[in-house]
């Protein structure tokens, strides 16, 4: 219990996946516009990432391993999660339409997000068993969450600030994102 | 030959991916830590550029329009553990300095961007070509990024020291480094009003993602793109029916004002 509960924190607030790791960065700085879209964002994520790590550690474990094949786990990797995003999204429109509206425009952005393969490769590079792998997908998405809904929150509040001409738009939320990863360095000494 | 040497110069300078495309995000923050790191995810993605652009370009008629991305994604995948398995027996110390980065080549929207793009509309040497002038001026983006960080964060450039270790800012060679950097960059890009993606990213779409297809990775841009055009469509159509139907209406009332005159 205690080993989980310190991969969660690790993975979500150690070495988060954005803010120290540099995956997902993408939709980090395209869906950061509004807090509420920023949310769904991160519901969606948190949703494929832990499934996908629960899929793909069960497909490492019972697939390539066995077969001694574990050098095409890229390419497994990234076709499982590919389908698995599409078999969701047919799942949600067909018997959970509320849950569909709240995440459907975000599912497709998903699906070549590089912090769900890189959660699955983690897992594997740490050789976590599948538990492990549930827990630290679960971190890693949570953290992904926090930072992205943090970071929409900031861009809310100096939207209208005085913002010198030539660092208006990318530049004053790179900026942004720079201060948050200081800030999320004080964690280091967490673990 | 001609158009060959137009296609490098078009990648390395015209639509550089990484200063005037703004594309690759993740790698490009990431490894840039110190130059060596730089140049070496460069070429690795330059060589997984070359050969899938030829593939994809070489198969490009026998690839169904309506699996081709699941197609392109098995080629490049493919590509990516052949091109790890190499560095991992030739070059063992950049395997482990880019570490996760190399498998996270898969989803690096040059690559299946320029599958798209270019590959899918032309001939086999000029999709080389094509990868690798978008490969070189990735490289050239990584290197110039990894040697400012290199040199302001551990003074050195090419593990040459060059400034005393005592002046060096520790702070460019770790994570918030990066992002400082690149603002400072995007900035300067905006000041001189050079062509780059995060100058003309003024739109306010509707679309959850923003609506600007940089932001946007792999295949989900062009879907999205297609998305965000017909609701722009949609929404000019709707513009154009409103302002008639107001036309229409003020018509209509104009007329019965007058009617009224008339009696």
């Amino acid at each position: 219990m205690k080993e989980l509960i310190l991969i969660v924190v690790g993975a979500a607030l150690v070495n988060n996946i954005i803010l120290s790791q540099f995956q997902g960065l993408c939709p980090f700085l395209g869906v950061s516009k509004k807090t509420d879209t920023a949310a769904g964002m991160g519901a969606a994520v948190i949703f494929v990432i832990t499934l996908a790590s629960f899929v793909t550690s069960l497909i490492y474990k019972f697939v390539l391993d066995p077969l001694k094949i574990t050098y095409l786990q890229t390419i497994a990797f990234i076709l499982v999660i590919a389908a698995l995003v599409q078999f969701v999204e047919m799942f949600l429109k067909k018997s959970m339409p509320s849950l569909y509206q709240a995440l459907g425009v975000f599912l497709p952005l998903i699906t070549t997000n590089c912090a769900v393969l890189g959660a699955a490769l983690t897992n594997v590079q740490k050789k976590y068993g599948i538990l492990f792998s549930i827990f630290n997908g679960l971190g890693t998405a949570v953290g992904f969450t926090l930072a992205i809904i943090l970071l929409a929150s900031i861009r809310e509040s100096i939207e209208d600030n005085d913002i010198p001409v030539n660092f208006k738009g990318s530049p004053i939320v790179l900026i942004t994102s720079g201060l948050m990863a200081i800030a999320f360095m004080g964690f280091a000494g967490l673990i | 030959m001609n158009k060959c040497m137009e296609r490098l110069y078009n990648g390395i300078i015209k639509e550089n991916p990484t200063f005037v495309l703004m594309l690759g995000m993740c790698p490009t923050l990431a490894t840039t830590t110190t130059a060596v790191n730089g140049v070496g995810m460069g070429l690795t993605t330059t060589a997984v550029l070359i050969f899938s652009n030829l593939i994809i370009s070489s198969l490009r008629k026998i690839i169904p329009d309506r699996v081709r991305i699941p197609a392109y994604i098995v080629i490049v995948a493919s590509l990516v553990t052949i091109v790890q398995l190499f560095l991992k027996a030739y070059i063992p110390f950049l395997d482990k300095s880019l570490g996760i980065f190399i498998p996270l080549i898969v989803v690096n929207c040059i690559i299946l961007g320029r599958a798209e793009a270019y590959a899918a509309k032309n001939g086999p040497l000029e999709s080389a070509f094509d990868g690798i002038g978008m490969g070189l001026g990735f490289t050239l983006g990584l290197t110039c990024i990894a040697v400012f960080r290199e040199l302001l964060g551990a003074g050195t450039v090419f593990g040459f020291t060059i400034i005393p270790e005592a002046y060096k800012i520790a702070i460019f060679g770790l994570a918030p480094g990066a992002f400082f950097v690149l603002a400072g960059l995007t900035a300067l890009q905006n000041k001189l009003k050079m062509p780059s993606a995060t100058n003309g990213s003024a739109s306010g779409s509707v679309l959850a993602c923003g609506g600007n297809c940089m932001n946007c990775t792999g295949s989900a841009c062009m879907a999205n793109h297609a998305q965000l055009e017909t609701r722009r469509l949609q929404a000019q159509e709707d513009a154009l029916a409103a302002k008639k139907a107001d036309v229409a209406q003020t018509q209509a009332e104009l007329s019965a004002k007058l009617d009224k005159k008339d009696n």
